[in-house]
């Protein structure tokens, strides 16, 4: 048995004249926590609701646990939806709600009633059974749905940016406790989002993905350290993107100087992105590579964010000290900071 | 500027209009004429409602009123749910052909049904052309109960159609995914989520049929000949033919309050969850 629970091999769908996937193929790992990550209409809803089965695709196959599910309807296929809006059903109380899967199957009354106030144990949400749908608050409405898909003990569990209407506070203890679930269950979430640090928060896995096509899978560590192109750096945290020649293997030149570093296997003299985090940047007032003037210092909390002009481009500069605008300071960088990427043509 | 204010003209019309003429109703119905031509309180118009014979009357108003709202019930509520479908191609044009017939006046669309359906109307004479019908031979279409009912439901119909589709289509379509979604086969989710969610247009379209086919007289004295007598021809024969007013504003009495009761008996759009009757 391979360790993909999802397959998605060669995949197109277009809507109308747009065509939000092509030739698209991926796999998921079974037990993970994998987000996929991307812009709006990057094709990551598109790409779910078609896992989810309400889509089928123009072409190509969906493996559920190497079993041919692309024609399957949704109610046959062995996962459930985290829906964006929550999507309860405002008609029925939360015990309806969270049993509905159950009901449907036709299961001993007694057994629904235990599953039902296992999974509001599990959301936090004991003694809830009675409430009205519309007395509960958006949080409390998101574990709802959460438990009324989880009720049902599906091998994969598929959200679709499931905490946006949230406010932040709110988000960030949602995230943690998905992922806590998630751990407890020992299920596999595909969970969509456009948010970065969602992202990095939950995942076992990113998948980031733009314009329908994937750019880089790999841990949060890899694709936050390791970015495979300046789309990926840029999406994923904040970066100084410049360009740079090439001189040859671990020999990199920008703003106007040479720098080591430990790429190689690129052309002689080939134009690249050239990619820093803004909190590996060294910058010091006496000595360094290049130099420059510090334009602005804005105050973040944990550290100040800096804007320094120097060889002709805007650094932005994450420290936990500061020098105050106007100051003249030097930059430089370590050969393991300097990330070197192909220009995406 | 108090905003109290803007509602007035509105509230001067109805007084006028509505509040006033009310009044009128409950003012004759609850009195006879003496010999002298004044007004003496009595209720000896509504002892003489409450006869078998006005009974019968408005107990067949009410029995038509209700085939009719069935009917259009049975024919728009699939007609609702396939305008509402969200793939639905020229779904304008099947609203419009939906609408059009409105922009008629009731009498005139019910006349035209005469010239269609009379014994030497187009439909008979088609029947004749295609050879199902012999030279001489027609098929008596009007004058009964089944012509009634009929022109009911092809003038009422449109306000069935209209509220369950408004409620419809503004069904948040994630919900009807998320039915689906937890393993709910087409029936289970139009039984468990579709159908109890549009039970307030439905609710909307009974009282938008029932009260104007309970009260309508001119489908029925166009279509049947004067052969139906429904309570809204009876009350306009008081008014007409009859001279009685208070008898007349009796009947609209007692009409207006068996309407308000089978209102109350309705389902309740709040409560449609539970789909029984309350009283």
């Amino acid at each position: 048995m391979s360790n993909a629970i999802i397959e998605l091999k060669n995949i197109s769908k277009s809507f109308g004249e747009e065509d939000i996937l092509e030739n698209f193929s991926v796999e998921i790992a079974r037990h993970e926590f994998v987000t996929i990550l991307g812009p709006s209409g990057c094709g990551k809803t598109t790409m779910l609701r078609l896992i989810g089965g309400f889509e089928t695709p123009d072409n190509g196959q969906i493996f559920f646990d190497g079993e041919d599910i692309t024609n399957l309807p949704p109610y046959k296929r062995r996962l459930n939806t985290v829906f964006q809006k929550y999507a309860l059903f405002p008609h029925m109380n939360v015990f309806d709600n969270v049993a509905f899967g159950l009901t449907i199957k036709k299961i001993d009354k007694n057994i629904i009633k235990e599953k039902v106030s296992e999974v509001l144990k599990l959301v936090n949400l004991s003694g809830f059974e009675k409430r009205n749908i519309d007395s509960l608050s958006g949080g409390q409405q998101q574990r709802i749905a959460i438990a009324r898909a989880l009720v049902n003990e599906p091998e994969v569990l598929l959200l679709d940016e499931p905490l946006g209407a949230l406010d932040l506070k709110l988000r960030q203890e949602m995230q943690l406790e998905l992922k806590k679930i998630q751990k407890k269950l020992g299920i596999t979430f595909i969970y969509v989002t456009h948010d970065q640090e969602e992202a990095l928060t939950m995942s076992d896995e990113i998948i980031v993905m733009n314009n329908g096509k994937i750019q880089q899978k790999g841990s949060p560590i890899d694709i936050y350290n390791e970015p495979e192109n300046a789309f990926v750096a840029s999406f994923i945290g904040e970066s100084n993107i410049i360009d740079g020649i090439m001189q040859k293997d671990f020999l990199v030149e920008f703003a106007g100087t040479t720098f080591e570093c430990l790429d190689k296997g690129f052309d002689d003299y080939e134009f690249v992105d050239v990619v820093i985090r803004p909190e590996d940047i060294k910058f010091d007032k006496e000595k360094g590579k290049i130099e420059g003037v510090v334009n602005s210092v804005v105050f973040k909390g944990v550290h100040y964010e800096m804007r320094i002009s120097a060889a002709d481009f805007d650094w932005i500069v994450h420290s936990t000290t500061m020098e105050p605008v106007g100051s003249r300071v030097y930059l430089d960088f370590y050969p393991n900071d300097i990330h070197i990427m192909k220009k995406v043509k | 500027m108090n905003r109290r204010w803007y509602s007035a003209p509105y509230l001067v019309w109805s007084l006028i209009f509505i509040v006033v003429p009310m009044l009128m109703v409950a003012f004759y119905g609850l009195t006879v004429v003496g010999e002298d031509g004044s007004f003496i309180f009595s209720l000896e118009n509504i002892k003489r409602f409450f006869t078998p014979l006005y009974l019968g009357v408005l107990g067949r108003s009410a029995l038509y009123a209700a085939i009719s709202t069935v009917i259009c019930i049975i024919l728009g509520y699939p007609a609702a749910l396939i305008l509402s479908s969200k793939d639905l191609k020229h779904k304008s044009v099947m609203m419009f052909l939906i609408v059009i017939p409105m922009w008629m006046n009731l009498l005139l669309r019910t006349y035209s049904w005469l010239s269609l359906l009379e014994n030497e109307g187009l439909i008979n004479q088609f029947l004749r052309f295609i050879g199902i019908l012999g030279s001489e031979e027609y098929i008596q279409f009007l004058y009964g109960e089944g012509a009634v009912i009929f022109g009911m439901v092809y003038n009422f119909l449109p306000f069935m159609i209209l509220p369950i589709y408004s409620v419809m289509s503004k069904m948040d379509y994630s919900i009807i995914n998320a039915a689906e979604d937890l393993g709910a086969n087409k029936f289970n989710v139009f039984r468990k989520v579709i159908f109890p969610l549009s039970i307030p247009g439905i609710s909307s379209g009974i009282t938008m049929v029932f009260i104007p086919a309970i009260t309508t007289f001119a489908i029925s004295s166009i279509l049947s000949g004067n052969n139906v007598n429904l309570l809204g021809n009876v009350i306009e024969k008081q008014f007409g033919i009859g001279g009685d007013w208070n008898f007349g504003s009796t009947m609209s009495l007692v009409l207006m309050i068996f309407i308000l009761i089978s209102m109350f008996v309705m389902p309740d759009s709040e409560k449609e969850s539970q789909g029984g009757l309350i009283i």
